[in-house]
């Protein structure tokens, strides 16, 4: 009670100090008053960037100055009680605070949807890892101290769960620091030890193969080998009997992945297998985006060698797996050769944190597998209905035979690129991250038959774990807007509206 | 009261108390798909398993469940020292500035320009 006499004064003040005698009429149209009154004044605050940031250094000042006039002290004189700390370093941690204040009303971070560039790690695999990053960090092939053991006995488990996940043995698990040193190790270990031989020098791949294979394959050639690449069919598979043609007496290796990384379709693993064991060829498969997420077992499907990869199934970046069959054994000329860990074929330190961390992302895909895979398909319907509702889309890949969580489309008449630079609030991918960089159309698209245009006008979205239904229902709708967008400033467009097909269009030449 | 000091009879209370832990860790991750995970795992696996009747699977699923919050707790925490920007689709909240000056803080670190 006692504070209302001032503010009825102050306010009586204020009202005195008005240029307006008309109280009322300034109280109700205070827009009419500013105008009238020659002056802007704004009721809102008004929007500038310096508004909207803390200037750190500012606020360290005014709290060094405020202490000063409090306490009669410089901070850096002062010792906090209890703490033991100078006032100083005190202060700092609170500027640092505000600058750590990145709590915003409205996010821009772009939604993630390129699962099969890579897919965050999953918090219980940071929380396998982190003791291997603060007190277990004893070298595993250390065999004379505790620390060795126990970070050995942990990287054994992991390799276990790994085995597990594609029923195989653990002792047939290598580790690696990647899918690609795998897919190397694997086509260029065994041709190089066939090639000792001197019997067989024939490999063969598909033509939709990851970047990694097709350059070994390459790099094979330069050293003598012969390699054919078999084309695809128009929805992405291998056909059997071209397969079947193409494997000579002195075939070693074949290698196709299992599912492909940019279209999403699942090749017809156990026929290869099968085909592959008869005729006496090892099989390499590239497992990267099946591992984890499709049911696998390498003696059903008569797998010889597969590369796993840690990042793609919600592990680390950095690790990887080979899958070496021990009976019928595979022979391999390693690639790094040193002090013989891993059997001798991958020979330096492992790395105890990442081999944890990606045994511990198997095991949880393990357990999860059927959830994921419901959950994934259920988005990926809902996606693909939405997307293919809209006209002159189309799935690329066989629908059938598919990962549901690769669903590559085609948005006739829009520039693939001009459309992902248009979906700036979302995170995707035209085709592999390796290749995203150039403005190339995909040759896994390519491959498949479609044309330029078609190839040039595709987007791949990428479903996981971690996707929810609002992110799916944001990215329909904002593709949605920002295609018909695009497609009205096309003249293109504008022929095809008209009932003009394209095709029979005389393009001047220049 | 913890869950290890409730007697053993007590078993649908336990599991009820559990339940609400998870949930209420799980809206602790600063990430937003994960909350949205952890929220989702926890709510469907309890509903997968609710009419588990033999009472040692049941302790069984206790013990992972347990397990899990303590995962849980160390990792919302984690989740809250390395906060980024929100997600586009998250919030519910306008974007404007509201009240008085510098109230919202912003940082830009999209990755892109």
């Amino acid at each position: 009670m006692t504070n209302i006499a001032p503010s009825l004064a102050r306010q009586a003040l204020r009202i005195g100090a008005r240029r307006y005698p008309s109280t009322s009429f300034a109280r109700f149209s205070p827009t009419v008053t500013s105008t009238v009154g020659g002056h802007i004044r704004t009721y809102v605050s008004e929007t500038k960037p310096s508004n909207a940031t803390v200037n750190v250094d500012t606020t360290i000042q005014a709290d060094k100055s405020a202490f000063l006039a409090q306490s009669g002290k410089r901070p850096q004189d002062a010792t906090m009680p209890t703490t033991g700390m100078s006032a100083d370093a005190m202060m700092s941690p609170a500027a640092g605070i505000l600058k750590q204040a990145t709590i915003m009303d409205e996010g821009t971070r772009p939604i993630y949807l390129d699962m099969q560039a890579t897919t965050p790690m999953d918090p219980r695999v940071v929380d396998a890892m982190l003791p291997f990053m603060t007190g277990l960090y004893g070298n595993p092939h250390s065999r004379t101290h505790a620390y060795g053991w126990e970070t050995d006995q942990a990287i054994e488990q992991a390799r276990a769960h790994i085995a597990d996940l594609i029923g195989a043995d653990p002792k047939e698990i290598i580790f690696t620091s990647g899918a690609t040193e795998s897919n190397n190790m694997s086509i260029k270990g065994v041709a190089r030890f066939f090639k000792r031989g001197g019997k067989k020098n024939h490999i063969i791949t598909s033509q939709t193969e990851h970047k990694c294979v097709l350059d070994s394959c390459r790099h094979l050639q330069d050293e003598g080998f012969q390699v054919t690449y078999l084309p695809v069919q128009n929805n992405g598979l291998v056909d059997m009997a071209q397969l079947e043609a193409a494997i000579r007496p002195e075939t070693a290796i074949v290698s196709i992945m299992t599912v492909n990384n940019e279209i999403g379709v699942i090749q017809p693993m156990e026929e290869i297998g099968q085909l592959c064991r008869s005729k006496k060829v090892y099989f390499h498969t590239d497992g990267a985006q099946a591992v984890g997420k499709i049911p696998i077992d390498v003696n059903k499907m008569n797998v010889d060698l597969m590369s796993i990869s840690g990042h793609k199934i919600y592990g680390p970046m950095g690790i990887g797996a080979c899958y070496v069959r021990r009976r019928p054994r595979v022979r391999l000329d390693p690639i790094i050769s040193g002090g013989g860990q891993e059997r001798g074929l991958r020979s330096g330190t492992l790395s105890p944190p990442l081999a944890v961390g990606m045994g511990e992302a198997a095991r949880i895909c393990k357990e999860e597998m059927q959830y994921d895979h419901t959950r994934i398909s259920r988005l990926s319907n809902r996606l693909l209905e939405g997307l293919l509702a809209m006209e002159h889309t189309t799935l690329n890949g066989d629908r059938e035979r598919h990962y549901p969580g690769c669903v590559n489309v085609s948005f006739a008449y829009v520039e693939g690129e001009s459309l992902l630079m248009a979906l700036k609030d979302i995170a995707l991918s035209s085709g592999s991250a390796c290749t995203s960089a150039s403005l190339e159309p995909s040759y896994v698209l390519r491959a498949l038959g479609s044309s330029d245009e078609s190839a040039h006008s595709s987007i791949r979205f990428g479903i996981g774990r971690f996707t929810t239904e609002e992110e799916i229902d944001y990215v329909l709708k904002a593709v949605r807007e920002r295609v018909s967008f695009l497609r009205e400033l096309s003249p293109l467009w504008e022929l095809v509206q008209e009932g003009i097909d394209l095709n029979t269009i005389e393009w001047s030449q220049h | 009261m913890s869950l290890t000091q409730v007697g053993k009879g007590d078993m649908p209370y336990q599991v009820r108390s559990l339940y609400r832990s998870l949930l209420r860790q799980s809206r602790q991750f600063a990430a937003y798909n994960f909350r949205e995970y952890a929220k989702r795992r926890t709510r469907d696996s309890f509903r997968e398993h609710q009419n588990e009747s033999e009472e040692r699977r049941v302790q069984e699923l206790m013990q992972k469940g347990i397990k899990e919050l303590q995962s849980l707790k160390r990792q919302t925490v984690v989740s809250q020292f390395y906060q980024l920007d929100r997600l586009v689709v998250e919030g519910g909240k306008t974007g404007k500035q509201k009240g008085d000056g510098g109230g919202i803080m912003r940082q830009k670190d999209t990755g892109w320009d």
